[in-house]
């Protein structure tokens, strides 16, 4: 069963057993205006919760990704290389930008749940 | 009398549709232009002689393929380029309300005088006994540069305002060493222009970022706050990007050298107040002066610049090569790092020779001009200009800062917008249409949509009365929500607004030639 | 004040407006302390067009203009004939005093031209891939160094001997903040053997060609060797004329290319402004510093162009920017566009050639005198000739005879005592046989 929470960064994280699925949010995309780069974490790499991950142009813009948990990466959304437009077509679904392993779930339940991050976003 | 029976109408005539489909796809004078590769047809421009050469002391590295360049005549070229110069705006054409550019106007007198031959066509390396006037002329700009600041020392080579404030960081940094102390931090405000943290990093520096005010000033007590053994110098502009005067800089600058640091001063604001303070005077320790802003040298569609950097004592010895010096010969370059004089610890050498003599020679020429008072007259109109311009609109648009007088630019930010459906973005766009180029927009980033206009003191009142004016009505119609000028704005200007998107997302950085088709068709 | 447009009357009608006194109650927020009076400023007041005119022409008549002279110098800025329409293009309005194309609706005059500067670039140096300037070569060649350390994430950078020492020392000021920048010994008029520099921390190798003393660099080799340890090759050509002769660094397998391009536009301007020419591969673009600008279309379908992939750059990255460079060189790279555009294909290879014949005729001529001896066997239009004494104190003897010989060596490298007779000497299309009978006549006489 999966689980998707969110950051107060506006990155939504998936949950498929041990394998965590990382993008940005509709409104983080929304927000970004025209993606048309996107620079994704190699596999292999290491991440800290809060840490750099990733980073996402727009014409004007450059916003760092920051992992949601602590953990390793998998893999990255290859596909966003020939097409950074999937971000803005599909920013949760597949606009996805990397996959990784968590060292603590813990840290994943502390997210917002939808309910919660949908409150955050009217809060801004 | 003998009549003319040959004449022709003389009124308007009929009034046919304004826009007409034309043949061409010109419009009147709004002539599309290919480009050169486009246009090369094998002609050529030049006359030269057909000389031929033997391969016997080129290395065996002739070139053997054709480089593909395009071949015109020179009418052709001309036509080109005087084409292509009708698609720009111009300071010469119209004001350019661009905040912390400074677009003030050029002086022709500039161009004569840098174009002398014994200016324009010296050699950087020539014996010195053939450049004593060059000397001279940079030795009396070091002279008007210090004088002005009232600082001793000026390092003349940097070739823009990034280039200075790369020379004075990397000053900074060699003073610390020679210390023997190891500071990493550098405090910038958050209202700094990107060079200041893009610098600081390429100095090899971390950021670390300083608040401003709600009021638009820098928060002191959190730069104080931050300022520890490990903080190597703050990097303030002044007037700041908000168009206002830091009142608490004298104080700054007490707490930075107490704290072991030094005080980095971003100097494009300097025309808000050249001739009436001097940043010396303010506890500065290195301030670079972009000659292209304060000092009227072109900006000539993005460069080139020049930014010489004035040194306090604290920092003067680390200037980088080369330095003028004067003995009993005459003035000399000193270019071997280790042939300075007594003293002197230059920290290395920014760029080959010596500096931008073409941009030296047109700052010189403006100072002349203008001499003391007319230096202290221009900031004081730039000053003035600036608040008529805060005065008359800031009933109309938002001014976030709008209570007390700003300095030589004033900042309005997107509020009066609000809930119209324009966007800064469009506000700028729409002035295109109106014969303005806009002003500097979402810079500073402190405040929301942010809109810097800077009108310089090279405008008339009619100028600036007839700007007002224009902008008044286009903030009128914005917040009436009568929207259709700035939707899809520009309408009028030669190209519509350009995607961007595209632009990044598949770039397209120059002509490639068309592969050649083959020949049976 | 002829620049000042404002009058007293108007002066007050805008004070009254603001609601101010004078126009020192703007500047209220400056502390009592700070404000100057104008008798603190020790600088003469305002001066009419002629008084100044007069001043700087008697500083501009105190020096010896190289075409007022037989004249040598090359050594990284060079004595070309630039076409009268350039300058007379550069001036006007529209390009003179245009600002920095942010609103490409109204600057597709500077942005269009851009693209074809960038265009001409690559095509020059046989890359794939050109900015749209830099300040000069020296600072170019930093920025590549800096960019090849970010790509192969190494630090060491290794400068041949052959590089001209200024740009060595703008290397080794920036470049050593990111890594170690080493230089190879100074072998004046043979290759050194940089290859055996090259090891698995190398990030670049930096090789100048024709090198400061005029000799033509093989580059392939070197290219090979580099790629084989996973270094780049970064090419320098200080000498952008001699690229309608000679083999283009990219053909020849560089990476990064950083020249210098006054010789073409520009003249020698005491050393200032010059524009530096920027290329490299498609692949490495995101690592590019300075301004791109790139093709595209607006809302009605019309081919413009615009500033791309800024988010590379200080404005937007800001401290993650690739480099702090803020201007281009913009007045000079269209000089350098303008130039190019009247040259074409057939003019640049035809004043290539020229620049060829004549160094190779004044080689001759100076290899005949008794004592002195061509050092170079393979240049372009710069070679180094070896004197029987120093050739600094020569060099103002000949000036003593109306004679501007060249660049001492020493100048350059005055601590390398293999270099204090050494004389380095450009021939260019802008000298004549007269030039060369004047020097050879003055170097017989002085030696």
């Amino acid at each position: 069963m999966s689980e998707v929470r969110y950051t107060d960064q506006h990155e939504w994280v998936r949950l498929d057993g041990d394998e965590a699925t990382v993008g940005i949010t509709k409104y983080a995309a929304e927000s970004l205006g025209d993606v048309v780069f996107v620079e994704l974490p190699a596999s292999g790499k290491s991440v800290t919760a809060g840490g750099e991950a990733a980073v996402v142009e727009s014409v004007k813009a450059a916003s760092d990704i920051y992992a949601p948990a602590g953990g390793t990466v998998t893999g990255a959304n290859a596909a966003l290389e020939k097409e950074p437009s999937k971000v803005n077509e599909d920013p949760e679904g597949a606009g996805w930008f990397f996959k990784m392993t968590l060292t603590d779930k813990g840290e994943f339940a502390k997210l917002m749940d939808s309910a919660a991050y949908a409150k955050f976003v009217e809060s801004l | 009398m003998s009549m003319n029976n040959q004449g022709r109408p003389s009124s308007a005539g009929e009034a046919f549709p304004a826009s007409i489909a034309t043949i061409s796809g010109d419009r009147g004078l709004d002539h599309e232009e290919a480009l050169i590769f486009e246009l090369g047809h094998g002609a050529t421009g030049v006359d030269l002689p057909d000389v031929k050469i033997s391969d016997a002391r080129l290395g065996g590295v002739r070139r053997k393929a054709a480089i593909g360049l395009p071949g015109l005549s020179e009418p052709e070229v001309i036509r080109h380029y005087v084409r292509l110069s009708r698609m720009n705006y111009a300071i010469d054409a119209g004001l350019y309300p661009l905040g912390s550019c400074t677009m003030k106007h050029n002086p022709r007198l500039n161009e004569k005088m840098a174009r002398l031959p014994g200016f324009g066509d010296l050699h950087p390396l020539a014996p010195q006994s053939t450049t004593q006037g060059a000397l001279e002329l940079i030795s009396q700009l070091m002279n008007w540069l210090t004088t002005l600041t009232g600082m001793p020392a000026v390092a003349m080579s940097p070739k823009a305002g990034a280039h200075g404030e790369l020379c004075g960081l990397l000053a900074i940094r060699a003073a610390i060493a020679a210390r023997g102390e190891n500071r990493k931090r550098i405090l910038v405000p958050e209202s700094a222009h990107g060079t200041n943290p893009a610098t600081a990093a390429f100095a090899g520096f971390t950021v670390d970022e300083v608040p401003a005010k709600p009021n638009g000033h820098v928060d002191a007590e959190a730069l104080k706050a931050k300022l520890g053994p490990d903080v190597a110098a703050i990097m303030l502009t002044n007037p700041n990007t908000c168009g206002l005067f830091e009142g608490e800089i004298i104080e700054i600058a007490k707490a930075v050298h107490d704290a072991g640091a030094y005080f980095y001063c971003d100097g494009a604001n300097f025309n808000a107040i050249a001739g009436k303070v001097r940043p010396g005077d303010l506890g500065i320790d290195a301030m670079h002066i972009n000659l292209h802003k304060t000092f009227s040298t072109p900006h000539g569609g993005g460069g080139p610049g020049a930014g010489p950097v004035v040194l306090s004592h604290r920092l003067s010895a680390y200037a980088p090569v080369p330095l003028l010096v004067a003995d009993g010969a005459g003035l000399r370059l000193i270019e071997d790092q280790t042939a300075v004089p007594q003293g002197a610890r230059p920290f290395g050498r920014m760029c080959a020779f010596h500096g931008q003599m073409g941009m030296f020679t047109r700052a010189l020429t403006y100072m002349l001009s203008h001499g003391r008072d007319g230096v202290r007259q221009a900031s004081e109109d730039a000053v003035l200009s600036a608040n008529y311009i805060l005065a008359s609109l800031k009933d109309v648009m938002s001014a976030p800062f709008g209570d007390g007088p700003c300095m030589h630019e004033a900042l309005f930010d997107d509020s009066f917008l609000e809930g119209t459906g324009v966007t800064t973005l469009d506000f700028a766009k729409a002035m295109i249409d109106e014969g303005y180029h806009p002003m500097t927009m979402y810079f500073p980033l402190v405040v929301h949509g942010a809109m810097l206009i800077e009108p310089t003191e090279s405008e008339s009142k009619a100028s600036l009365d007839r700007f007002i004016h224009v902008l008044h009505g286009l903030a009128t119609e914005a917040r009436a929500k009568k929207t259709e000028r700035f939707a899809g704005a520009p309408h009028l200007a030669p190209r519509r607004r350009l995607d961007e998107t595209a632009a990044a997302r598949k770039p397209v950085l120059r002509w490639k030639p068309e592969p050649i088709k083959a020949a049976a068709e | 004040m002829r620049y000042l447009p404002l009058t007293a009357e108007d002066r007050r009608a805008m004070l009254a407006k603001i609601g101010a006194p004078d126009v020192d109650a703007l500047f209220r927020d400056v502390p009592k302390s700070a404000l100057a009076p104008l008798s603190a400023f020790d600088l003469p007041d305002t001066q009419g067009e002629l008084e100044v005119e007069r001043a700087m022409s008697r500083l501009a008549a105190k020096n010896v203009a190289a075409g007022a002279a037989p004249f040598f110098c090359g050594a990284g800025a060079y004595k070309h004939h630039v076409p009268s329409a350039v300058d007379h293009l550069i001036q006007r309005s529209e390009f003179l005093t245009s600002y920095t194309p942010y609103q490409p609706e109204i600057a597709q005059g500077t942005l269009q031209y851009l693209f074809e500067f960038q265009s001409q670039v690559a095509l020059l140096t046989g890359m794939e891939v050109a900015n749209a300037s830099l300040y000069d070569g020296s600072t170019a060649t930093a920025e590549a160094v800096l960019m090849a350390q970010r790509i192969t994430k190494r630090g060491k950078a290794v400068l041949s001997g052959g590089l001209h020492p200024h740009y060595a020392e703008t290397v080794e000021t920036v470049a050593s903040l990111a890594g170690v920048v080493s230089r190879s010994p100074v072998t004046p008029g043979s290759a050194e053997d940089i290859i055996a520099l090259i090891d698995d921390e190398t990030a670049c190798v930096v090789v100048q060609s024709p090198d400061v003393f005029g000799l033509i660099r093989n580059l392939r080799p070197i290219a090979d060797a580099a790629h084989a340890k996973g270094a780049l090759l970064i090419a320098v050509v200080t000498e952008i004329v001699s690229l309608g002769l000679l083999e283009s660094p990219g053909a020849q397998g560089a990476d990064i290319v950083a020249a210098e391009g006054q010789s073409i536009g520009n003249g020698l301007n005491f050393g200032g402004p010059y524009v530096g020419l920027f290329a490299t591969r498609e692949k490495f673009l995101r690592q590019v510093p300075g301004r791109l600008c790139g093709e595209t279309v607006d809302a009605e379908a019309r081919r413009g162009y615009v500033l791309t992939l800024s988010t590379r750059e200080q404005h937007i990255r800001r401290e993650k920017a690739t480099s702090n460079i803020c201007t281009n060189s913009g007045l000079c790279c269209l000089a350098f566009t303008i130039h190019l555009s009247l040259l074409g294909e057939e003019g640049l290879a035809r004043l290539a050639r020229i620049n060829h014949a004549k160094a190779g005729a004044l080689a001759d001529r100076l290899a005949a005198l008794p004592g002195v001896e061509v050092v170079t066997n393979a240049f372009f239009n710069e070679f180094t000739v070896k004197l029987p004494k120093p050739a600094a104190a020569i060099v103002e003897a000949l000036v003593q005879k109306g004679v501007i010989a060249g660049v001492p060596a020493s100048r350059l490298l005055p601590r390398e005592k293999a270099c204090e007779n050494l004389l380095i000497l450009a021939a260019t299309e802008t000298n004549t046989d007269d030039d060369f009978d004047a020097l050879i006549q003055a170097i017989k006489d002085v030696i």
